[in-house]
């Protein structure tokens, strides 16, 4: 199993992209196995920006899930980090259908569509990393620049 | 299907005149043949968007007040903004106005100086473009109307991130069964499954696309985009369908983008719901704008017998 806790964010990104480009035998024999890490991944992720916000990342549950509590402690006080709410929960959701049924036929695609939405958690919270008003004008309808422009304008 | 919004106040917004004009002329197109009726606001203004609510959120709910009044005073009910940024401002005006003092302060002040009626919330309710058909119309009315289905279409539905968040803003949604939903919204899929297309279950449907900071930070936003576009192909999706001129422009360019700066070409469409729901009224591509778009589906529109 994967340990998270030694690898950046570039090192999750590249790890997420070598999951997604295994071979389809290679995916259904280690569907159980691959589910887990990608979750493990997404964990990883948002340690990362807990971490950089100087947080220790909880190992509570929200609905049985670490990744949920964890996205449920990045959120706190940044409203625009609910722009990952979804995503955090479809990366549940797949993790579940493949570990409730890992001889599915479908399973091969299902772990790669988990792995696209870990990927994108990577990309968000990347980006998030980069410019911390990702997802503030839109998604928590703050404003980026007041305190910038001082007093309102009118 | 309730009969309700047979006739509303149309908001097209500023995008819908430039970038978005393809979605502006597929909304008037299909709600004509649904013979709905659409009154656009006399003299409307920008709702604040990004550049005024990011300097002052409190003139941005004045700017979208400003609009819900001109509707009040023609004597509607409800005002229908087809731009997801539209339509989120409008709805946080309401809310604010609703619970904040202070909103209501600086919005009756400026309107009392500019000399137009002060908006009070309650008093005109804003929809999307995906209520006005839903309701409308409803999937039975769609079925019953449609010439030319969209079957064997495969569509991921793209709702992007103002049409459910925040929250707050959207009392109306997460209720009795049938409502819209904010954690998985539906109304898109309804109407073009109405139409007879194949939606792909999306599993990036209110995903970030870096839309805000498509210029600030492109390089963000391009892999943003690139992965919704990879992961829609992967879903076996022909067609993206959007129902916001900043997201689906984000994906146009970003698209092109993606393989002039990264070198990864998708070959995904992306297509207006308007568009999509247009074509299956038997309207002609050129009708709904299709030549207007930024990226070429005029392959896929001929193979699928659309156009």
């Amino acid at each position: 199993m994967t340990d998270v806790r030694t690898m950046s964010l570039d090192d999750i990104a590249a790890r997420i992209d070598a999951v997604a480009a295994e071979a389809d035998d290679v995916l259904r024999a280690r569907a159980t196995e691959r589910a887990d890490e990608l979750l493990r991944l997404g964990e990883g992720i948002l340690e990362t920006w807990l971490a950089a916000r100087d947080e220790t990342p909880t190992d509570r549950e929200v609905e049985g899930f670490r990744l949920l509590a964890l996205h449920r402690q990045g959120a706190r006080g940044t409203p625009s980090f609910n722009a990952c709410r979804e995503t955090c929960r479809e990366l549940v959701y797949y993790h579940n259908l493949i570990r409730l049924d890992p001889t599915h036929p479908d399973t091969a695609r299902r772990l790669r569509l988990a792995a696209m939405v870990t990927r994108h958690l990577a990309l968000f919270i990347g980006g998030k990393l980069e410019v911390a008003g990702l997802g503030e004008f839109c998604c928590s309808a703050r404003p980026l620049r007041q305190r910038e422009a001082g007093a309102e304008a009118v | 299907m309730s009969g309700k919004y047979k006739k509303v106040a149309y908001y097209p917004g500023c995008a819908l005149e430039g970038t978005g004009h393809a979605y502006n002329r597929s909304t008037k197109a299909v709600g004509k043949a649904l013979g709905l009726e659409l009154t656009e606001l006399k003299n409307w203004n920008c709702c604040g968007a990004m550049e005024v609510k990011n300097v002052d959120p409190k003139l941005q709910t004045y700017l979208s007040a400003r609009n819900l009044s001109i509707a009040q005073d023609m004597g509607f009910e409800t005002v229908m903004a087809p731009c997801n940024g539209c339509y989120h401002n409008l709805k946080k005006a309401e809310y604010d106005l609703e619970h904040d003092a202070a909103s209501r302060e600086v919005n009756a002040r400026i309107a009392g100086k500019t000399g137009h009626t002060t908006y009070e919330a309650g008093k005109v309710e804003t929809i999307h473009a995906l209520d006005w058909i839903k309701e409308a119309i409803g999937e039975d009315g769609l079925k019953a109307r449609v010439k030319n289905s969209l079957k064997g279409l495969k569509v991921a539905n793209y709702y992007g991130c103002m049409y459910t968040r925040p929250r707050h803003i959207f009392p109306e949604k997460d209720q009795a069964p049938g409502s819209e939903s904010t954690s998985k919204p539906h109304f898109m899929d309804d109407l073009l499954a109405a139409a007879g297309a194949e939606n792909v279950d999306y599993p990036l449907k209110t995903a970030c696309c870096g839309g805000a900071h498509t210029l600030s930070d492109s390089d963000t936003s391009t892999k943003l985009v690139l992965n919704l576009l990879t992961t829609a192909e992967a879903c076996g999706a022909d067609v993206i369908a959007t129902e916001c001129p900043t997201c689906h422009t984000g994906l146009e360019m970003h698209q092109v983008r993606a393989e002039k700066v990264f070198g990864r070409k998708t070959s995904v469409k992306i297509l207006y719901f308007t568009q999509l729901l247009g074509m299956a009224l038997g309207l002609s591509p050129r009708k709904v704008g299709v030549h207007e778009n930024m990226s070429d589906s005029s392959d896929l529109i001929r193979a699928k017998g659309l156009g």
